[in-house]
């Protein structure tokens, strides 16, 4: 729990003057240099951080590069079941699929933008809800109470079960004629006329808030109790004397202190849900509800339930693209002031 | 963790922090309770109205289970898929990491550069690629990556990888250069160094990664629903044999729901301390 969270400042002492001084943070290959000039070595020293990525380089490249290469490839082609057996035949399609694909007067690319539009605000509904929670969650436990232990370990329940079960489960709850949401609000609260539909129709995209809500929220909650350990004790003490009561202090030093690790965490969070596919997949099967097609299920089922490849690959291209300009602007409006992650 | 503030907390804390966290324990509980309660009810509970009581307990669910669907077959099958996904990532992810971590060298920029963005990438852009390479490769090889285990495998390292490498930087990066300079010092190599003295102190760090890498890979509905066959089904896709079928036994998909659930979970609250301490130095900097 107590791990040190930046990195060390490297010891001056170690090297010493004989490191440049643009080499001195980093103390592999300047140690070497001091041990003299024996040749051989210092080629295997320089060649050695190669050979440690190489299996990740490999692998990255058959899992990510030639994948994503082959995607645009894809992109181009009138990719239907008949060229499975051989995709590299299939004619070429030029721009076809991305015309068919923001074609917004036309079904597919109707379809695709409701999808898109969908998606986006579950996205912001879902992150900001998550981070609500978790935050709310961690400032209030940030303090020592009992069962505070025990609490925290329940807390990160939803997020250690298998989606798959969770989501079943929350299937099951939202079950017109046997599920729990129905029988409180209908049976035991009264509401409404007849019993709702949950799983089809409007109602879906509420359904698959509360499940992806409930499933995320405790990622924000480990994270945010992770960036509460950052912050110094002393300015607390320092409020408190002041005369800051509770509130102020989570006002004016908490929540501040939080800002880098919520700018981190925003992010990813944005990015697993706008990308979420096993959460509405589980919840509705392969089709989702026009009401909550999120793209990924809407790409999965233009994909490998109509049989178009081509379409599909395109709107995943054009999705990465989406993803890149607001992943790069994000990064931009927040890191000003702030090293990048891996300087 | 000690009281941050010397004074005690106003009346108004203690009052919404009692009324939120009760909430949110409800929230929480909701499906859990449902689930455990769903899988002890006989069948005429869970098809009829929902009841906060079974009008009996009954453990026949949890032994009908394993006869509706092949389930030890697809536990086996997560099992052998998730471990070796682990496995294999934490085992690249080291070395790369440590690579990353102590040394400068051209090209280290645009390497985490790379590992990170594939992150933000969603699987369905790797799912339509992958399947159509593996379907290639196995008509012009013979070799069956379509369908297997060792092909699902390799899918699951598009995700596990690059968190993996990534988080593990972050935690080497603090666990401090002396410790390696000093086993330098005394005659271990840079691998020696890694693995005598780097590895054991970030054991922390990997465990939390292995943790999470096994979590998702448990876990993955995608690619396991598209790259599996019958032999080779995961317990992701075998689940919802129980739901899709013109009868839905609710109370076996809850008692698998449960089974399935209580050894990720179980280990995740064993080994949590390890992932928020890996959390910490691997995410939050």
């Amino acid at each position: 729990m107590s791990a040190p969270v930046t990195p060390p400042t490297p010891a001056p002492t170690a090297v010493g003057a004989q490191v440049p001084p643009e080499r001195a943070e980093r103390s592999g290959p300047p140690r070497a240099r001091r041990r003299g000039p024996r040749t051989p070595g210092r080629i295997r020293r320089a060649s050695l951080p190669y050979l440690l990525l190489l299996p990740a380089l490999a692998l990255e490249l058959l899992i990510h590069l030639v994948p994503m290469v082959i995607g645009v490839v894809m992109s181009f082609k009138t990719l239907t079941q008949f060229y499975i057996r051989d995709w590299t035949t299939a004619p070429w399609a030029g721009f076809d699929n991305y015309r068919i694909s923001v074609d917004f007067s036309a079904p597919v690319g109707k379809d695709l933008l409701d999808s898109f539009v969908t998606t986006c605000l579950f996205t912001v509904a879902s992150v900001a809800l998550c981070w609500l929670l978790g935050t709310a969650a961690a400032v209030f436990m940030q303090e020592s109470f009992r069962g505070r232990g025990p609490l925290r370990a329940l807390f990160l329940v939803p997020y250690a079960l298998p989606v798959y079960a969770a989501v079943i489960t929350w299937a099951f709850m939202f079950q017109r004629d046997n599920g729990l949401v129905n029988h409180v609000l209908h049976d035991q609260l009264g509401l409404g006329g007849d019993r709702a539909f949950w799983l089809i129709g409007d109602n879906s995209l509420y359904a698959l808030l509360t499940v992806s809500v409930w499933k995320g929220w405790p990622f924000a909650f480990l994270i945010v109790t992770a960036g509460l350990q950052n912050i110094p004790k002393e300015l607390y003490e320092a409020a408190a004397i002041d005369g800051a009561g509770m509130w102020q202090q989570i006002r004016r030093i908490t929540l501040p202190a939080l800002r880098p690790v919520n700018q981190v965490l925003v992010l990813v969070l944005f990015l697993w849900t706008f990308n979420d596919f096993n959460t509405p997949y589980v919840l509705f099967g392969r089709s989702a509800p026009k009401a909550a097609d999120l793209v990924s299920l809407h790409i999965y089922q233009s994909s490998f339930v109509t049989w178009n490849f081509g379409t599909g690959a395109a709107m995943s291209v054009l999705l990465v693209l989406f993803l890149l300009v607001v992943t790069g602007g994000y990064l931009l409006l927040t890191s000003r002031g702030r090293k990048s992650a891996d300087a | 963790m000690p009281s941050p503030s010397p004074t005690a907390p106003p009346r108004s804390f203690v009052w919404s922090r009692r009324v939120f966290l009760t909430l949110l324990t409800g929230f929480v509980l909701l499906p859990v309770y449902v689930m455990a309660s769903s899988s002890l009810k006989p069948l005429q509970d869970v098809s009829g109205r929902f009841r906060w009581l079974p009008s009996g307990l009954t453990v026949r669910p949890y032994l009908d289970i394993w006869k509706t669907v092949p389930l030890a077959e697809y536990f086996v099958n997560s099992l052998i898929v998730a471990g070796a996904a682990t496995v294999l990532s934490v085992v690249v992810a080291v070395f790369a990491a440590y690579a990353v971590s102590r040394y400068r060298f051209r090209g280290r920029r645009v390497f985490t550069v790379t590992v990170l963005s594939t992150q933000m990438f969603p699987g369905i852009l790797f799912l339509l690629p992958l399947f159509l390479i593996f379907v290639n490769v196995g008509n012009t090889t013979g070799v069956a990556l379509y369908g297997s285990r060792g092909g699902l495998i390799l899918t699951y390292l598009t995700f596990s990888l690059p968190f993996s490498i990534w988080m593990l930087i972050g935690y080497l990066d603090s666990v401090p250069r002396d410790l390696d300079e000093a086993a330098m010092v005394d005659g271990c190599g840079p691998l020696g160094a890694l693995l005598r003295v780097v590895v054991p102190a970030a054991v922390p760090g990997i465990v939390a990664v292995a943790v999470y890498a096994f979590m998702t890979a448990w876990g993955e509905v995608l690619f396991a629903s598209v790259m599996t066959n019958d032999t080779t089904r995961t317990l992701a896709v075998g689940l919802q044999g129980y739901a899709t079928q013109n009868d839905v036994y609710w109370n076996q998909v809850m008692a698998a729901s449960l089974v399935v659930s209580v050894p990720v979970v179980a280990g995740f609250l064993l080994l949590q301390r390890y992932l928020v301490a890996g959390l910490t130095a691997g995410a939050v900097k």
